[in-house]
């Protein structure tokens, strides 16, 4: 699908409708933004850019009235305003879609969609007006989902659609979409640009904030970048080089992506197998398929959100238990009865929510790395205090985590370094087969690289990865080997050499019309 | 693009379906093991005898939805109990005493709404403060029980209003008006689907535009002016103050409402449910009584058993809800 660009959406003369001057913001410690100006136009889609901890959702929130301005002002419609909150924002006309559901799971699809501005008779809920027209909204959206079930039943990327409905349906002037595409496959994200053409060309300013690359240039008319609190740059999208813009984001060469760009060379993998799946599977997750790992490679999982790359994954890590077939380590038979048995075989599982399943947010840094560890030694045999510092200084340093302080609190931390806290905690326990599901997502760019970087280090190292990404261009890129899933099967398995990513998008997208592939 | 199979059978309607099931057993079995059991004025007697209870456990179906929980309860029907009787002493018309009783139960439960909400204080300390707080009101009253003698208190509690075969008081009238209003808030206003928003994820609710702090203040106030209400109800139904009433009361509510499927996590659960979680404790005690022989104390063994039986159906609910959510997240 192609985007008829948009040009001069900024002509001069046309009034800014958000103005944000001078802005500082400033946390004990940091300058979180120091003297930014952002302009954001009726009619536009203005992508904001940088790295974790640039300063994007601070921006946001400055904006939305979450954290106060220390100086600046800024402008609405040309008026002067200051927000005590989001309520307050979105009652001027500013909405705010985040990158995690914000919606309540008990509650119905409608409702998740109308509440706070429910229609009415005599004074009381009108139940029935409210579903046609939440059914009115969601059609808009292609959603054909029943509005009077709850928004619990339906996946995360559906309740994501439902929470931009619910932001359409305030009439905002101003929409602001942090991240929405994370949790979306390819079909949902061009449904997705659709509502933002749409409402672009109604008149709505929408900014818009994501790690993807390809969608900057999709979508967006502007981009603004930010670099450690500062802007470093406004451009105009269809004038902007994709390593112009990857370089004002890093504000470094870009070294670090080609390194891992060219496909390490790495030593033949082990002719035996590390592990083998025969007729694994479990009933409603994943088709029974067979699959085995080397010590030495990396095999991708590559497939659609749904497709049981997740399903699969834990089956192996021994999160969910199969109900057919077997697995074999070192050629010996394996039962996984949870995640401590395959932790003790050597199995690591790093999940995909790295906040639910992941990270102890309160604990330090320190104490989330060596976690695993401790309880892989069991609780009476607590881990000697200088090794655990030695081991997490290491490991600081290796994945190059910021800030580089063992005490600092895990969820202070940037979602970047939060993963590699997460990965350090597996990598300590010297896993034989580290599992990482969705590692990269959410992350800046940088990050990205460097864990990929990790992943291409370990493989060499003699580890066995099962790397799960919904980029397609990761997966081909620090792949040996690929499996493709769809619709719960799996469906091929393709030697990274001859792989690229049109093959695997044809794979995925054939037999099946739910795939908008886009190019 | 993305289509969803309809949910079958909402699993959010089964605690209320098991418990109704439960009911209709614990009734059946009565009625088949003694003559007259089966008899309308038995039903009309649960009613009756529980109105208080209802009304409680109306109040506390709106805490327990927002995820909170009012552990005073049964002290503040002590204590309107107590000022009830202790202002009819006094001499005040009966009217006038009614809404000294309600305004004091409400205000108490402003009081702690605003603890928990302002100081955030948790629900379970800021409530056993009440309770501590209310008990210990009705001792600087009188630490005798004060019986009530005002006519117009006592036409209320012992007239009868026939209904066909059966006969009803005026507090299940009143017990039953609170069950549709609370019904009817709960359902159909903002305010109610407030409170359920706020049981299922309270900081959601805050960036929805929701007033979530409102509610959780307004949870308390209403648990409050119900407790109020109850104690009206059980003056009635006691004909006398005393601070030694309705100990351990605010357990035998919170049991109601959990048996009657409402999630002590909140965001999930009905009123209609917390009713038949008050016949169904109801029930028992009428078997109990029945049987004659049996300790009163065996009413507390059933209660025990099948709030544990209810509590282990609810985690499979939501157990298998958060499976079929693991699935289709990827």
């Amino acid at each position: 699908m192609t985007d008829p660009t948009n040009p001069a959406r900024t002509r001069p003369g046309n009034e800014p409708l958000v103005d944000l001057r001078g802005i500082t913001v400033e946390f004990p410690g940091v300058k979180a933004l120091q003297d930014v100006d952002f302009r954001l136009f009726p009619g536009e889609v203005h992508a904001l850019m940088g790295e974790n901890g640039a300063g994007k959702s601070t921006l946001i929130k400055a904006l939305t009235g979450v954290h106060a301005l220390d100086t600046g002002e800024i402008h609405l419609a040309g008026e002067p305003v200051s927000f005590a909150g989001p309520a307050q924002a979105q009652a001027a006309g500013i909405s705010t879609v985040y990158q995690e559901v914000n919606l309540c799971p008990n509650l119905s699809v409608a409702e998740n969609i109308l509440l706070g501005r429910e229609p009415r008779r005599f004074g009381a809920i009108n139940g029935w007006a409210m579903r046609a027209r939440a059914a009115k909204l969601l059609s808009r959206m292609g959603l054909t989902i029943d509005p009077g079930s709850a928004l619990g039943n339906h996946p995360i990327a559906v309740q994501q659609l439902v929470a931009i409905a619910r932001a359409v349906a305030v009439d905002a002037r101003v929409l602001i979409l942090d991240e929405p595409t994370s949790s979306l496959d390819a079909g949902e994200v061009a449904e997705l640009f659709r509502i933002i053409r749409v409402l672009r060309d109604e008149g709505v300013a929408i900014l818009f904030v994501t790690h993807f690359l390809e969608q900057v240039f999709q979508i967006s008319d502007r981009v603004t970048v930010l670099r450690n609190g500062k802007v470093v740059g406004e451009h105009d999208t269809p004038k902007l080089s994709r390593i112009t813009l990857v370089s004002a984001m890093l504000g470094r060469e870009l070294g670090v992506l080609a390194e891992v760009e060219r496909r390490t060379e790495r030593r033949a993998a082990d002719p035996a197998p590390l592990l083998v799946a025969e007729g694994l599977g479990r009933s409603g997750a994943i088709e029974p398929f067979d699959l085995e790992i080397h010590a030495g490679e990396v095999v991708g999982l590559a497939g659609l959100l749904g497709s049981g790359r997740t399903e699969l994954a834990r089956l192996l890590a021994g999160a969910d238990r199969a109900d057919t077939g077997r697995v074999l380590l070192d050629g010996r038979p394996l039962r996984l009865r949870s995640p401590r048995t395959a932790l003790a075989k050597g199995i690591a599982y790093s999940s995909e929510d790295r906040k639910a399943e992941g990270l102890v947010s309160d604990l330090t840094v320190r104490d989330n790395m060596i976690l695993a560890m401790q309880a892989a030694r069991g609780w009476a045999r607590q881990v000697p205090r200088r090794t655990a510092d030695e081991l997490v200084a290491s490991y600081l340093a290796r994945l190059d985590i910021r800030p580089a302080n063992p005490d600092a609190v895990v969820g202070t931390l940037s979602g970047g370094n939060q993963q590699k806290v997460l990965l350090a905690r597996w990598l300590i326990t010297r896993p034989r087969l580290l599992i990482l599901d969705e590692p990269t997502r959410g992350i800046d760019v940088g990050a990205k690289a460097q864990i990929q970087q990790v992943v291409a280090d370990l493989a060499a190292d003699g580890m066995a990865v099962l790397f799960i990404s919904a980029e397609l261009e990761e997966v081909v890129r620090i792949c040996d080997r690929i499996v493709v899933l769809r619709d719960r099967h799996k469906i091929a398995e393709l030697s990274g050499a001859d792989a690229g990513v049109d093959d695997v998008m044809e794979l995925i997208a054939s037999g099946s019309t739910r795939v908008e592939v886009r190019s | 693009m993305t289509v969803i199979a309809p949910p079958r059978v909402p699993s959010r309607f089964l605690p209320v379906i098991a418990t109704f099931v439960v009911f209709v057993l614990t009734f059946g079995a009565g009625s088949v093991r003694y003559e007259g059991f089966a008899s309308g004025q038995i039903v009309a007697n649960l009613f009756i005898d529980n109105a208080f209870l209802i009304v409680l456990a109306v109040g506390m179906t709106f805490v327990i939805l927002t995820g909170g929980i009012d552990l005073s309860v049964g002290a503040v029907v002590a204590l309107s109990t107590m000022i009830a009787a202790a202002a009819l002493r006094a001499g005040w018309p009966a009217w006038l005493t009614m809404l000294a009783v309600l305004a004091t139960g409400s205000v108490l439960g402003l009081g702690m709404g605003l603890m928990i909400h302002k100081l955030r204080v948790q629900p379970f300390i800021a409530t056993l403060a009440g309770m501590f707080l209310a008990r210990g009101l009705c001792f600087v009253i009188s630490v005798e029980s004060v019986s009530i003698k005002d006519p117009a208190f006592r036409a209320i509690a012992t007239e009868s209003i026939p209904l066909g075969d059966v006969s009803i008081t005026y507090s299940v009238v009143v017990a039953l008006l609170v069950v549709a209003f609370a019904a009817y808030v709960l359902h159909l206003t903002r305010f109610g689907r407030t409170v359920y928003a706020v049981g299922g994820n309270e900081s959601s609710a805050t960036l929805m535009g929701l007033a979530a702090g409102r509610v959780k203040v307004g949870v308390y106030v209403i648990s409050g002016f119900c407790s109020a209400l109850a104690g009206l109800l059980f003056s009635f139904y006691m004909l006398s103050g005393y601070g030694l009433h309705a100990v351990g009361m605010e357990l035998d509510v919170i049991a109601a409402v959990v048996v009657g499927g409402t999630l002590l996590s909140g965001g999930v659960g009905y009123v209609v449910g917390s009713v038949v979680g008050v016949l169904v404790l109801g029930t028992v005690q009428t078997i109990i009584s029945f049987e004659g022989t049996l300790s009163s104390w065996w009413t507390k063994i059933v209660i025990g058993v099948l709030l544990l039986a209810f509590i282990a159906l609810q985690r499979l609910i939501v157990h298998r809800q958060r499976d079929l959510q693991g699935l289709s997240r990827d």
